[in-house]
């Protein structure tokens, strides 16, 4: 068990000089590699607001404080230049929507392919052999012939596979998750999730999963973080969470869902 | 210079919204606003008082020849010996006035055609919609010169010209906006309790679709001023002696190398142009927070109070005149 | 160019390019009658004389010769009838003989039009190249000071007069510092390219004449300046808000936490996330453009379709007027066209459908 990352007194604040906000206040997380760490909360509870933090994704505007490290490196104070160097290759993220994240005038090879070439200086070639690899490895079937086609020709879930693998491709130590089945069909999602889990094991991410979904949550995070108006209300092993919950705000999350237990499906 | 569509695309952006409404007085406090309402303002004193504050009669021909600003005049004088600073103030007595009946009339000439278009549908919006894209497909310049040389060179005809050109994006902007509002519940309701479609048009249309109309005829005044001042320049225009920014600029281009004559009327159709699209750019703002710039704070409420709330916004239907085919028809 | 995407829809529920072709084909026939139409109609039902405007104070008192006049034009027909012959003289390729020049309307066009599209055309790579660098940097600088700047500076380019600003900039570049060359498309020492494209840069760079290249070059910066300014203000307007749009995609922000450049992120991504809508406006500015020249050729006397247009109009010339019309209604059409195609060429929905 070796931390990867971690966020100690993160604090985020948004918005327009007569209406700043702090969003997310105080946070602090361990990414282990080979675990997935589960953030919970409902919307506007600031949990997408602290992975956008972690890549420095936010708009000019907000203001972060507190510490996101990573090794010896201090990312929060990152010069562009050098975030870039660990954007996609050290910490790579998926996004919600996949038909969003995705865009719909390039190739899926060109997307595969691009931050490969940049990242880790690899021939056209090769990069393409790669992307070809990683989408048989998230199960886009004829991945070869993937590569020429366009988004919109894939299906929602299709789609949300090869966000994963594009993420996946400069073989990060960790991956940031934003709702990555929100957008999918019910039926669609336990596929993801499963190859989510898997990949973990298999490579050793470390995850970082965001989602409102305590469904999801419970299906595959290792460990859980519950989220309140920017704070970590509770934190802990999942089942633990599950079945012990401390805070009143957890419990209630908990009763409004319908057959948490259940709903494990690994 | 016509840049018809592109005026007529930035009003189409203004969305309809009440809530804009109340906040009209937001566009009056903007620097750019301001900036244009006193330029704007100075040449409408100069337009009303120019009789009183004009050194000379801008037609009298006393003064010495072609001297440079300063020796006789405080703009100098031209080469029939009238002073340039007397034309000048009087020239906006010119075209600042024909500017607003041009783009007034055009206004309304082409909301009621768009009004018509768009209620009524079928063949009719057919057969008004072709002869909208058919005067759409012509340079506006080329074709307001043609129309002006064939009715005779005048400032009349110029101005009858200028309006045959423009009113077809008024007629586009109100149809689009007529059609989206006429499947609106609340109007498809007071049909229903059997109010006549005049009723309906005059209570629940037309009050939605003045707001992003006047945007773009406020947008429109700076261009129907380069239109008349360019036709004119062309000689198809004000005629001669007429005290008129367009002719003493082409009047210019004879006496070269005096240069005083040539760039005092283009400053001032600069500026006059510059204030009311400086005006007409704020009321957009105002009118379509969209596009202003602090769209970008963190998702703040951005999105308009509509008519009808939840009835979505009628004006999410409106084109933004360039993507206007992505609109489902 | 409101029918671009519904055509590329039409391409995409299935049906194949030459089909979208005839279709198109169909309604751009549609629309040129039409402009034949109104141009004719304009300038028949008038109250001006254009014999009167061809034959001066003279001749016209002369009744023979007028006479003559009225039926070497058709003059002597009714309305409909001259419509019907001047569209079957057109379906045969004639477009009849200038009353002011007594040479023929195609002739001439056919060297006018040349002129201007290469001075429109320089014009508008211009204007875009400089209006993706405002408007990208408004956009992406969106309510700083920068933004701010670009707004005025774009609104200022829409404000000024074209005809004077093309005095101006002639004469101080050329009356008093002597830079470029003042008017015309080339200078007299030098004799014009042999004929291929009719546009003077083409053909003399296929002709392997640096010389002349360069020198109508030269005749070219002042013009193209002048009419830049107006559609840099239009299209850096638009651009910015396309692009503002396209900023806030999640695309953009995946492009971004891949690491790659801002450089990469602004070209690969986000332009090309925006290059339909500007596509569309490109076409839309062209048409701004040709109206433009018709004041900046009359300045810097550039032999095109402006000056044509002009002369053709303040001497009612009808067949000239008629064929100006038809020009111009052609130059729409094909616009339409090219943005259409580039629109599939950009856009895979459209082109795999």
């Amino acid at each position: 068990m070796s931390t990867v990352l971690s966020l100690t007194d993160l604090a985020v604040e948004l918005g327009p000089k007569t209406a700043r906000r702090q969003v997310v206040r105080g946070v602090t997380l361990d990414l282990v590699a080979g675990q997935i760490q589960g953030l919970a909360g409902e919307s506007g509870s600031g949990k997408t607001v602290t992975a956008m933090a972690v890549l420095g994704l936010l708009p000019g505007s907000a203001t972060v404080s507190g510490s996101v490290r990573m090794g010896t490196t201090e990312l929060t104070t990152l010069r562009k230049r050098e975030l870039n160097r660990v954007r996609g290759r050290r910490i790579a993220m998926i996004f919600q929507d996949p038909s969003a994240s995705l865009h719909p005038q390039l190739s899926i090879g060109a997307q595969l392919t691009d931050h490969v070439r940049h990242h880790l200086g690899m021939k056209r070639k090769e990069a393409r052999g790669r992307a070809a690899e990683l989408l048989d490895r998230v199960k886009v079937p004829d991945p070869e012939s993937a590569l020429n086609r366009y988004p919109h020709q894939f299906s929602g879930g299709q789609r949300q596979r090869i966000a994963i693998a594009m993420a996946l491709a400069c073989e990060p130590e960790v991956l940031l998750a934003d709702e990555p089945t929100t957008a999918l069909d019910v039926t669609v999602q336990a596929g993801i999730l499963h190859l989510l889990r898997d990949l973990v094991d298999e490579r050793n991410l470390a995850v970082l999963l965001v989602t409102h979904d305590l469904g999801v949550m419970s299906a595959v995070a290792d460990d859980v973080a519950v989220m309140r108006h920017g704070r970590l209300v509770e934190s802990g092993a999942r089942r633990q969470m599950f079945t012990d919950p401390q805070h009143p705000y957890t419990r209630q999350l908990l009763e409004a869902m319908p057959d948490a237990q259940e709903s494990e499906i690994l | 210079m016509s840049a018809q569509v592109s005026r007529m695309s930035r009003a189409a952006d203004a969305r309809v919204s009440r809530r804009s409404k109340r906040r009209l007085p937001a566009a009056w406090r903007s620097p750019l606003a301001l900036v244009g309402i006193v330029i704007a303002g100075a040449w409408f004193l100069a337009a009303i008082l120019a009789p009183w504050i004009a050194p000379y009669d801008p037609l009298a021909q006393g003064l010495p020849r072609l001297t440079p600003p300063g020796e006789y005049s405080v703009l100098g004088t031209d080469v029939l010996g009238r002073d340039a600073l007397s034309r000048l103030l009087h020239g906006a007595r010119v075209t600042i006035p024909l500017a607003g009946v041009l783009v007034v009339c055009a206004m309304v000439l082409g909301t009621i055609i768009g009004a018509v278009a768009g209620y009524i549908g079928g063949w009719v919006d057919e057969v008004l919609g072709r002869l909208t894209d058919l005067f759409m497909a012509f340079p506006t310049v080329i074709l307001a010169m043609v129309i002006a040389a064939a009715l005779g060179p005048s400032l009349y005809n110029a101005v009858l010209a200028g309006i045959v050109v423009t009113w077809p994006m008024y007629a586009r902007v109100t149809r689009s906006l007529v059609m989206s509002l006429r499947s609106q519940n609340f109007v498809i309701a007071s049909r229903l309790l059997g109010y006549s479609p005049w009723r309906s048009m005059g209570t629940d249309i037309l009050p939605n679709v003045m707001g992003p109309v006047l945007v773009l005829a406020s947008l429109e005044v700076g261009t129907a001023i380069l239109l008349l001042t360019g036709l004119s320049f062309l000689g198809l225009g004000a005629q001669p002696p007429t005290a008129e920014w367009g002719s003493m600029i082409s009047g210019a281009m004879q006496n070269i190398d005096a240069w005083w004559l040539g760039v005092f009327p283009g400053l001032a159709i600069l500026t006059v142009v510059m204030a009311f699209n400086f005006i007409g750019d704020s009321l957009r703002d105002v009118l379509d927070p969209l596009s202003s710039a602090e769209r970008q704070g963190a998702g703040s409420a951005v999105g308009p109070t509509t008519v009808n709330a939840d009835e979505g916004d009628p004006s999410a239907a409106v084109p933004s005149e360039p993507t206007e085919q992505e609109a489902p028809r | 160019m409101p029918t671009a995407t519904k055509a590329a829809r039409s391409r995409s529920t299935g049906s194949a390019l030459p089909r979208y072709l005839l279709r198109r084909l169909g309604t751009s026939i549609v629309l040129l009658f039409g402009v034949t139409l109104v141009t004719f109609v304009l300038t028949a039902l008038v109250p001006g004389d254009p014999i009167a405007a061809a034959l001066g104070e003279g001749a016209i008192q002369n009744e023979a010769t007028v006479e003559a006049y009225r039926e070497r034009y058709g003059m002597d027909r009714s309305l409909p009838e001259r419509y019907l012959l001047y569209l079957l003289a057109l379906v045969q390729g004639d477009l009849g003989t200038s009353i002011r020049t007594s040479r023929p309307v195609l002739e001439e066009l056919s060297t006018a039009l040349p002129a201007t599209v290469e001075v429109a055309f320089a014009a508008i790579v211009v204007s875009l190249a400089v209006a993706l660098v405002l408007g990208t940097i408004a956009a992406c600088r969106a309510g700083k000071v920068s933004d701010q700047v670009v707004r005025v500076v774009s609104l200022v380019g829409l404000s000024v007069p074209t005809f004077w600003l093309a005095i101006m900039v002639y004469r101080l570049f050329f009356m008093q510092l002597g830079w470029a060359p003042g008017s015309g498309r080339l200078s007299p020492a030098l004799n014009p390219p042999p004929r291929i494209t009719g546009l003077y840069l083409v053909d003399f760079a296929l002709d392997g004449d640096p010389v002349g290249f360069i020198d109508a070059a030269a005749h070219l910066v002042l013009p193209v300046v002048v009419l830049s300014l107006f559609t840099i203000g239009l299209l850096t307007r638009f651009i910015r808000s396309s692009v503002l749009e396209v900023l806030s995609t999640d695309y953009v922000r995946a492009a971004r936490a891949k690491g790659l450049s801002s450089r990469r992120v602004i070209v690969g991504y986000l332009l090309r996330g925006a290059s339909l809508p500007i596509l569309t406006m490109v076409g839309v500015a062209f048409g701004a453009l040709l109206s433009g020249t018709v004041l900046v050729e009359a300045v810097f006397a550039w032999p095109g379709l402006g000056t044509y247009a002009y002369y053709a109009a303040i001497n009612l010339d009808l067949p000239a007027v008629m064929g100006v019309g038809l020009v111009v209604g052609v130059i729409y059409v094909v616009i339409n066209l090219v943005v259409d195609l580039l629109y599939g060429v950009l856009d895979p929905r459209v082109r795999l459908g």
